[in-house]
């Protein structure tokens, strides 16, 4: 090992839970661990105090995230961790809160919790694990698994449409959305400092490889054959607005898609309701 | 101590009252009748003590924001109605395992569904114990009057923090909006109990230790203490287990904590039960009417004696089986299909004959409606 990649890894110690019984619950290959490489390392870069963070998750695989790292964690119910993490950050405003989630736990079952939390533009930061495909159940169907996509409630092809959760968020009024995928990790890593330092809601969507259900399925091949494929059919948002709707249809732009640094946050305005209504 | 303060509440804005003297400075709610004022109540008056009001989406993430609030370190409540109270129940069974203090309020109307937005129930009773799926053992108080709203949920909040566990307040239609004089309570007159917090280092801390009497210390996020929270059956450091001897270890905490405190935590009011040979037994709005017939009865010269139930979960099993044990006769009355009465048929010996008056027309019980059934069993 030589002394740069011993002090990364250090630092992917530092915040690991010393006290937590290892390994995790995900397959080996999962681009759960990338991601939380990422967050890891971008919390550490911001230098913040792991004291100040709180991370809240519902239920999947990628839910069992936080339980892992070193910070205050909230592992709830599913689809509920960010009205969980509303209660948090409007509790404690100085508390930097992340929800971590998965395709079926913020869109099908907490869809209505994601859309009212980008309303309300609370400064929360989310960060989306996009695997296509329910993973801890064992590879049922999401609200983001592809037309025609097989999966073990759509043995015969998905009927239904799909959500694109960077545009729903944007509609539903989040001030920060970004996409990434496990295979551009400087990028993601960037992208996660982005939406932490954010005034508002973020959204960072990354998209992942569940190779054990969704790759064996679709015959997407293994974990890194998906990695693979995620590299050829990534475009950045730079690139992509000198393309056509069909040259982006399959394509995954990556990198910052909405910022507005105007947007009132929520905390914010009902910290001047308490203030006016204390002096008046 | 200053001047008692008067005011005309309905038991809605009482139930506000007792929480903000309790220490409430977090509500989330979602509008329903008829628990809406104190949404109300708690939009308009907890900015002024540097609280904090939000309306959510929905009951099920009333209830999470509420229990956010409270890991957080803030005294939290939520306010609904059965329907509301339905979807609360996944989240009210989150507070159980992860033992976070909160109190809900359901002010009862009549179900099942939609049902009777505007019209009294206590139909709700047995939801408050076994609502939530699993094994847990339930807190409820029921009010039966404007005045005692402000007690009870003052009650309710002590428990809630010294149990660490959620508490539902049981109002009804009837006592959420009628208005009453009342008298505040004065800064002191009650005692407010807080959680207790840890005081090891954070590197000793064991996040659901089993103490003494099973109510681990409890800090808030940010002070320190870095711990897991989490919906699974976990063992003391807070992880999800397996292994038989951790989860029936948690399991004996969550009931044991409570169990082992049950007479503390019971509250009954009872009248002219010494010579009795007759009893109702009531809670919530019921048992004031119970109060008038009881004491027009003995006007008239019958034995009949009243006890009121403040606390309806835990049962009050052996006083109720003790009280009831020279009674030739009980009368449980409640505005249900019968649902206290079969915990009072658990307790009350063979020798005593058990009636019951039931309502489920969406309108209260009467004294003279209770004085006539007394005159049947007699």
């Amino acid at each position: 090992m030589t002394t740069a990649e011993k002090q990364k890894s250090d630092v992917f110690l530092k915040y690991l839970r010393p006290r937590k019984k290892f390994p995790s619950v995900w397959c080996p290959g999962c681009g759960n661990g990338i991601v939380m490489g990422a967050f890891i390392r971008a919390v550490d870069k911001l230098g913040y105090s792991k004291d100040n963070v709180a991370m809240v998750s519902g239920i999947g695989c990628t839910s069992r995230m936080p339980v892992y790292m070193d910070f205050n964690s909230l592992h709830t119910t599913h689809g509920r961790a960010l009205a969980f993490a509303t209660g948090v950050k409007f509790a404690q405003p100085n508390m930097k809160v992340v929800v971590i989630t998965g395709d079926g736990d913020a869109l099908a079952i907490g869809g209505n919790h994601f859309i009212h939390a980008c309303r309300r533009n609370i400064d929360i930061t989310t960060i989306l694990i996009n695997n296509y495909i329910y993973g801890m159940t064992g590879g049922q169907g999401s609200p983001t698994t592809p037309g025609g996509a097989l999966s073990t409630t759509t043995p015969y092809g998905n009927v239904e449409k799909h959500f694109d959760p960077c545009h729903l968020a944007i509609g539903a009024g989040a001030s920060f959305v970004g996409r990434s995928t496990v295979y551009h990790y400087p990028q993601m890593e960037k992208l996660i400092m982005q939406a932490l330092e954010h005034k508002g809601f973020s959204l960072i969507e990354i998209i992942s490889n569940c190779h054990t259900y969704f790759g064996r399925l679709n015959r997407k091949g293994d974990a890194t054959a998906m990695l693979e494929f995620f590299k050829e059919n990534s475009v950045t948002t730079a690139k992509a607005k000198n393309m056509t709707p069909e040259q982006l249809e399959d394509k995954y732009v990556i990198g910052t898609l909405h910022e507005d640094n105007v947007k009132t946050e929520f905390c914010d305005e009902y910290q001047k309701t308490v203030d006016a209504q204390r002096n008046g | 101590m200053a001047e008692p303060v008067k005011r005309l509440l309905q038991g809605n804005g009482a139930c506000v009252e007792g929480a903000i003297y309790a220490g409430l400075k977090f509500y989330a709610g979602y509008p329903i009748t008829p628990s809406t004022e104190i949404a109300e109540a708690c939009a308009r008056q907890l900015p002024r003590i540097g609280g904090r009001f939000i309306q959510m989406e929905d009951e099920i993430a009333s209830m999470a924001a509420i229990v956010g609030a409270s890991v957080s370190g803030l005294k939290s409540m939520t306010a609904t109605s059965g329907p509301g109270y339905s979807l609360m129940l996944e989240n009210i069974g989150y507070a159980y395992m992860t033992e976070t203090p909160c109190v809900i309020v359901n002010v009862q109307r009549g179900g099942p569904s939609t049902g009777l937005p505007t019209k009294i129930s206590q139909s709700d009773t047995m939801q408050a114990r076994w609502g939530s799926h699993g094994d847990f053992t339930s807190v409820a108080v029921a009010p039966s009057t404007v005045g005692d709203t402000i007690t009870e949920t003052i009650r309710a909040f002590n428990l809630a923090e010294r149990f660490r566990t959620p508490v539902t307040i049981l109002l009804d239609e009837v006592i959420g909006h009628s208005r009453e004089i009342v008298t505040l309570p004065q800064p002191g007159q009650y005692e407010i109990v807080n959680r207790v917090k840890p005081t090891v280092k954070p590197e000793k801390f064991v996040p659901f230790e089993l103490t003494a009497n099973g109510v681990s210390p409890m800090p808030a996020y940010g002070e320190g203490y870095r711990y897991n929270v989490t919906g699974l059956t976990h063992d003391v450091m807070g992880f999800a287990t397996n292994r038989a001897d951790e989860i029936q270890a948690k399991l004996d905490k969550l009931r044991n904590k409570i169990a082992n405190y049950e007479d503390e935590i019971q509250k009954l009011r009872v009248e002219m039960m010494d010579d009795a040979d007759v009893a109702f037994i009531t809670y919530g709005s019921v048992s004031r009417a119970a109060l008038q017939a009881t004491s027009l009865a003995r006007q008239a010269g019958k034995k009949v004696g009243s006890i009121q139930l403040y606390t309806v979960w835990p049962f009050a099993y052996d006083r109720i089986k003790e009280l009831c044990s020279r009674c030739k006769k009980v009368i449980v009355a409640e505005l249900n299909m019968g649902q206290v009465v079969h915990e009072v048929e658990k307790v009350v010996c063979s020798d005593t004959e058990i009636h019951t008056l039931q309502r489920y027309d969406g309108e209260i019980l009467t004294p003279e409606q209770l004085l006539e059934k007394l005159e049947e069993v007699l």
